[in-house]
């Protein structure tokens, strides 16, 4: 079961919108749970040296949890069938306590057969887009 | 140095099973900062239908990690891994991923581009079940940037 059924979801329709934080400890604790250890997540000289401003957010950080906008809203994360993304813009990450956040919406842009739909997410940073042609399509309850 | 396309489909062999536990699971979710009950309680997934704990949608991509690595330091391919970005990410789910499962990735090359002096190559894991169930199907676009006098 889902807490949405398939009726009561339309094109245009617009999930609740989330912000989340990223904090250098958010950095290090995903590497250590995806085992992604690339230097740039987690060391500021060598971020420095290879032309980032800081240290960055892991991509599939980022990815992990803007989806939530769509699994919070759904009730179950089983139901997603297809999830991807475009990492346009990377997000550094300063050394302090508030770290930076990012504001993430969806909206639903298809229906399709079989009781699925289709949403889009939207992950603003610093009032830039930081993830393009993010999109994830879910199995609904008739 | 543009990546010779005839490595397009070029496949390796699978990895080693990868046993999908409960507390990784748990920790990863928790890495995510995502406290879903799917995530930590067995009989909240258990009432939901599932046999176990359900994976976030991008717990993929641990399991297929060993896989993707394989292209990456391919010798033949020669990627230079200081100049490899991820480029894009897609998941396809034939059925979630459960604690419990015993996974083997096998990756193969799925294309390879040029654009404006950037190598891009796109990796595709195929995740089955040591029964040989399709699981997941899983898509790293790698962007190996090229060097500026070049682009």
């Amino acid at each position: 079961m889902t807490w949405v059924s398939f009726s009561e979801v339309h094109v245009g329709l617009e999930l609740p919108i989330q912000e989340f934080v990223f904090t250098r400890a958010n950095l290090i604790r995903y590497a250590g749970a995806s085992g992604d250890f690339n230097i740039i997540h987690w060391n500021e000289r060598v971020a420095q040296e290879v032309g980032l401003p800081s240290v960055i957010a892991h991509g599939m950080l980022t990815m992990g949890t803007v989806i939530r906008v769509v699994t919070d809203w759904l009730g179950d994360p089983g139901k997603v069938i297809e999830y991807s993304a475009r990492f346009t813009r990377p997000i550094p990450v300063p050394d302090t306590n508030e770290g930076t956040n990012i504001k993430v919406s969806a909206k639903v842009t298809e229906l399709l057969d079989n009781n699925q739909a289709v949403i889009a997410i939207s992950a603003i940073h610093n009032e830039a887009t930081v993830l393009a042609k993010t999109v994830v399509t879910v199995q609904l309850e008739p | 140095m543009a990546i010779n396309p005839e490595f397009i489909g070029r496949t390796y062999p699978p990895t080693q099973v990868y046993s999908v536990g409960r507390e990784k699971i748990r920790e990863f979710a928790s890495a995510l900062g995502d406290t879903s009950p799917c995530y930590f309680e067995v009989d909240f997934a258990l009432g939901l239908g599932y046999p176990d704990l359900v994976a976030p949608p991008t717990f993929a991509i641990v399991v297929t990690m060993k896989a993707g690595e394989q292209v990456v330091f391919d010798p033949d391919l020669a990627l230079d891994y200081t100049r490899v970005v991820h480029g894009e990410q897609r998941f396809i789910h034939h059925r979630p991923i459960f604690a419990g499962d015993e996974l083997t990735s096998t990756v193969s090359v799925d294309s390879i581009r040029s654009v404006a002096g950037n190598d891009m190559i796109t990796v595709k894991s195929e995740v089955h079940s040591t029964s040989g169930e399709l699981v997941s199907t899983v898509y790293s676009l790698l962007v190996s940037r090229g060097v500026e006098e070049a682009s």
